[in-house]
Formats: C-alpha cells, structure tokens, sequence
C-alpha cells in the first residue's frame, strides 16, 4: 500500500490561496486505508475550507485513483461541479494526483505527500519493507529486505554502526543484517554470505518506469 | 609501495594520527597542525567525517603528500556514486596517494546536512572490490585503464561490535575483497580485542588498534550518545568521575591501550581531536 499523510495546513491554505471555489477528490484505495483521503478526510476537508471561506462545488472518492481511465470516467460524471470549480484537491498519493491532473484542464492542488510503499502491522501502524527497486535479493537474504530495512541499503553486511545489534540512525530499528543473520541461521543456510554481492544494477530502477505485459514474463497456463 | 606498508610488511609497530580538512579553503591550520605529529608512520585524512561537510579529503591528501606526509586517504560510500568514486580513486594516484581507508560512511542524518540524500551506491565491500579492480587496470566495466594506480588499500572494523560471527563474516569479506590492512573503531575493552585478533590470525591481515583520547566523563557521555559504533564501558566512565584531573586520567587510559595493542596489533591508530602535543604521551 501507498502510505500517504496530509500536507502541513499551512502549505495547504497557501496553494489555495489564489482559488474561492474547490472541487474534491478521494482515493477508494491506499489513502482511504491509511485514513488520509477516504470519504472520511474528504468530509473533514470540506468543513476545514468552509471554515476558510471556500466554496465546494462537489466530492469524489474514486475507487483508484491511480486508475487513470477509471478516474477520468469518475471525473466525467461529477464533469459540472468540476466545471463550477477553480481548482480540483486531490487527496491521493502522488501517483493519485497524476491521474488526475493528466485527465483535466482544471489546476489541481494535491493535499498529500505520498511516503512509501507501506505493509500494514496493524490499523494505524505501517512499516518500510520494499523499495521497489527492481532487483530482488529476497531469496538469499532469508526475506528480510537489506535494500530497504538497512538505512544504507548494504549488501554485505553490517556497517560500522551498529550497536547491540541495532540501527545507528534509530536506536529502536533492529539492524536488518542482524535480522537477517538469525534467520538464516535458524534456517540453517548461508543465504547470502556465502557471496560477496556485487554491486547493484540500479538500470532496472531507472525512471520513470514503464511496464506492458505484452513484453514480460509470465508462466504460461499449465505451469510450462 | 606506500611507507606505510612497508612498515607493516617489515613488521614494524606503526603509528596512524588523523586530521580533518577545514571547512572552507584555509588549508594553513590543517598544514601546520600534521607538523605536530610526531613520530607518526602515516596520517588519515577524512572524508566529511561524521557526515559534517568540509573541504574534500582529496585535495586536503593531495596537499600533504606534496609537502611529504604519508597520508591514507579516507573515502566513504556515503556522498559519491560508483562512478565519482573511481574518478576520485584514479585522482588520488596520480598525486601520489596510495593508502586508502575505504568506508561506508556515518548516514547523513548524524552531520551538518541532515536534509541530503545519502548515496550508498556501493558498500564498502564493493568498493574495495572496485579498488582492486582499479589496481589490475580495470574500471568497474572491465574498460581497461590507460595508467594504472597502486594502492595500499585499508578497511575499518568494530572488533567490540555484537554478534561477533556477523561482523566477522563482513571482515574475511573484505579481505577476500582486497583489504591489507584495518583500522579499528576506538578500543576500550581488552578481551574482545583478544577474540577479534585471533580470529584474525588465519587472515593475515595487520590490524591498527583505535585509541582515542577521552578527555573527560562529559566527552565519553557525549561520544557514547552520539557517535555510531562507539561505545565507552561503564568501568571507564567510572574511572573518569573519581579522577581529579580528567586529562591525565584520559592519557592514562590512552597509554593503557597502546601497551594491549603493542602486545596484539600491528600499530595503534590515534585520535586526539586537537591535542596532537599529547601523543608522545600516549605513545610513552
């Protein structure tokens, strides 16, 4: 999931300053789950800028927002109270917002930073895990992810700070290598340190990304 | 080959000391301040060290060794991709520099530009696999190299650090990746010196013990609050609140260091932060 949170209000009321009458827009998706831009934050949206002398025109919470034909679909049928507005606030994550933005003429104010790629550990809580970056060494680290749970993203091992077996830069973050290292032992395998791992091609994260599955590969039916 | 690894390889106890280049381009301090280490095999330059942004170690490097100080050029991964880490490593041969300390860096969070993007596009294994690389005339593609450098290249090691197996496992990595020598982290506690230097006895690879000179309770404290891998025991900070005088106390425990790792390294490696007129006293 996109973990999402609301921009600071005082950079929020400063983008809307130049604009009298708002239309809104939610995400059905990651931001409704991390509660920053479902129906909810929406409606809390709404009264925060009729305090601030805004008119609303309209809401959407489009089921995913990334979607961008899905949200230009959702966009067409709310097309008047889009119209009516001088801009359009998107409560999304940034990929949300784009999809908007590439859908109309209208400015789009976007009310969100969008974070990182976030498991849940329960409602309310999510963690870092992967970065997406294109070239998974899962497999050899007993999956426990270095490139991302490592503030470095080392792939030998343990850098200099580590303390009881702890994060230099976070006292309460277990070392990812430590992690990794009991879990590999506990498996009773070597994993990735039977290898000195060279470095990473950073050529498969290049941006922007693009993906067609016309092009990948895929198992065929049957397993062949 | 460098002095410093003739040294080593005669068998000699060497003494490392380091300096930290300024930040701006007044390089008289840091050219008057190496004069005052004494009886000194080599001085380490660091790289923006503690992530605090100073002038660059290569040219602080560069400097010293025309002016004929035996320098080990500090670089970490942390500010430079893999790229401007092998033009800077081809840079500092061609000013003579041939002894290098390859790190992965403190993060940036811990210095003067929190707000920087850290690099890490290599660690410091890879980097001295690079290093190696170099050595045999090849980039990091296999292009060859028109002119070759000649290193003497170091890594860094925390032999108090836990689990032991785990930090161990990245040393004999980076021995198999290149590294003739290491500098520790500060030493403060003799018996995980001892396990580190007989495991690495089937290495072969000369360790230099890292002595700090603390110079009060308040900078231990301080070292241990804030400085990633250093960590001053208890029995230490004790000893520092019943001394009278803190500096005596700290030398003291300094020279106390230097005699384990006569005893068990191949050199000492000294940092006195500004009192470099004590270091005959530890070396007493």
């Amino acid at each position: 999931m996109i973990i999402s949170e609301l921009k600071p209000l005082e950079e929020l009321q400063q983008a809307l300053s130049e604009f009298d009458k708002l239309f809104l827009v939610g995400c059905g998706a990651c931001a409704t789950v991390c509660k920053s831009g479902g129906e909810e934050e929406i409606f809390k949206l709404q009264e925060w800028l009729t305090e601030h002398d805004k008119d609303v025109t309209g809401s959407v919470v489009i089921d995913e927002a990334c979607h961008i034909m899905r949200a230009a679909r959702d966009l067409r049928h709310h097309k008047n109270a889009v119209q009516d507005a001088d801009a359009v606030v998107v409560l999304a994550c940034g990929s949300g917002i784009q999809s908007i933005s590439s859908n109309i003429e209208k400015r789009v104010v976007g009310g969100l930073n969008s974070t990182f790629l976030g498991n849940v550990r329960r409602f309310g809580q999510y963690e870092e895990m992967c970065s997406l970056c294109g070239d998974c060494i899962l497999n050899e680290t007993a999956g426990i992810c270095p490139v991302t749970t490592c503030a470095k993203g080392l792939l030998n091992g343990p850098c200099g700070g580590m303390e009881d077996g702890h994060c230099e830069i976070d006292p309460d973050i277990e070392c990812a290598w430590r992690l990794i290292y009991e879990r590999l032992q506990s498996q009773n395998r070597q994993g990735v340190f039977a290898r000195r791992v060279p470095p990473k091609n950073w050529s498969q994260r290049r941006k922007p990304g693009r993906y067609s599955l016309r092009n990948s590969g895929r198992l065929k039916n049957g397993g062949r | 080959m460098s002095y410093l690894s003739d040294q080593l390889a005669a068998g000699k106890f060497v003494v490392t000391a380091e300096i930290a280049p300024p930040k701006g381009t007044n390089l008289a301090p840091a050219l008057a301040d190496v004069k005052k280490f004494e009886g000194i095999t080599a001085v380490n330059v660091t790289d923006n060290q503690g992530a605090n942004m100073r002038l660059s170690s290569l040219a602080l490097a560069a400097q010293l060794q025309r002016t004929g100080t035996e320098t080990i050029l500090q670089l970490t991964c942390r500010d430079r991709n893999r790229m401007a880490l092998q033009s800077d490593l081809l840079g500092a041969a061609t000013f003579g520099i041939e002894n290098l300390l390859l790190l992965s860096g403190d993060h940036s969070k811990f210095g003067d530009h929190p707000d920087a993007r850290p690099v890490f596009d290599l660690d410091s294994v890879q980097l001295l696999d690079m290093t190696a690389g170099l050595m045999a005339g090849f980039d990091m593609v296999g292009q060859p190299l028109n002119g070759v450098p000649n290193f003497f290249p170091g890594a860094a090691v925390n032999p108090a650090a836990e689990p032991f197996e785990l930090i161990f496992q990245k040393v004999s990595k980076k021995v198999d990746s290149g590294a003739r020598f290491f500098q520790t982290q500060s030493i403060f506690d003799r018996a995980s010196l001892e396990r580190f230097m007989s495991a690495m006895v089937p290495l072969n690879v000369p360790v230099i013990a890292g002595v700090l000179l603390i110079r009060s309770g308040k900078m231990a404290r301080f070292l241990n609050d804030n400085i990633p891998g250093v960590q001053v025991p208890e029995s230490l900070l004790d000893r520092f609140d019943r001394a009278t005088d803190p500096m005596a106390e700290g030398i003291a425990i300094a020279r106390e260091t230097v005699s384990w790792a006569r005893e068990l390294c191949h050199g000492v490696h000294l940092m006195t932060l500004g009192h470099e007129d004590k270091i005959p006293a530890i070396l007493e």
